[in-house]
């Protein structure tokens, strides 16, 4: 089971580097948008295999507040690029 | 057996988050991006919260692993939508492969108003209802 979430870690920290990249050198700013998103869902994975390998099942609020955070986050990016407000990107 | 089925859950959960960065990494437009991270992370994380449900076997647990699932199944279409949309109208260039874009011909982007090209005349709409009623 070990190898099994050792393995998992390293996939999505992985997953998470690529993400960083897109974050870096993404071209726009709703593209820098998207790989946050894709931030939150990966880290609810991490904590999720976290719950598992520790047995702290309390972990699972931090992944509720994290995926709820994220969501907030999105429409907030949405409206304020509709708006129309000062970008530099 | 639940040892095994949850590994096979964090392993493919774990994958699928990867497939979707890599997606995130190497595709050439916004909306194709959107399209790669937005299912497989979802899939990703439901899998693994999947699994964290198996593993305590507890209610409490079960029903907030469940709940995660359901939410992040509730809140990923919609934040996929409202970005794309926002990413559309302020501009972001589209794949130069791309073969259809059904609304750049019935969009207005000053007044943001949609037409259909079916449209009579702008004096039929305006008219009220009863005015070419049946009766």
């Amino acid at each position: 089971m070990s190898t099994v979430i050792m393995l998992s870690l390293i996939l999505m920290t992985l997953a998470l580097c690529l993400a960083f990249v897109r974050l870096f050198i993404g071209p726009s700013l709703p593209d820098r948008v998207v790989a946050l998103e894709l931030f939150s869902s990966m880290i609810v994975g991490i904590i999720g295999v976290v719950a598992i390998a520790t047995d702290v099942p309390s972990l699972l609020d931090v992944a509720i507040v994290m995926a709820l955070m994220a969501f907030m986050a999105a429409i907030g990016f949405a409206r304020f690029l509709e708006r129309g407000g000062p970008r530099d990107d | 057996m639940i040892e095994t089925l949850k590994a096979g859950l964090i392993l493919v959960g774990a994958l699928f988050m990867f497939l979707a960065a890599l997606g995130l990494m190497r595709l050439p437009d916004l909306l194709t991006r959107m399209h790669a991270t937005t299912k497989a992370a979802t899939l990703g994380a439901s899998l693994i919260m999947l699994a964290v449900a198996l593993h305590f076997g507890e209610v409490a647990v079960v029903a907030r692993a469940l709940g995660v699932i359901l939410f992040i199944m509730l809140t990923a279409p919609v934040a996929a939508h409202v970005i794309g949309r926002a990413g559309y109208f302020v501009g972001s260039k589209l794949w130069h492969g791309t073969v259809k874009d059904e609304l750049r011909p019935h969009y207005d982007p000053l007044t943001h108003e949609l037409r259909s090209g079916m449209e009579p005349d702008d004096d039929a709409r305006k008219r009220p209802l009863r005015d070419g009623g049946s009766d």
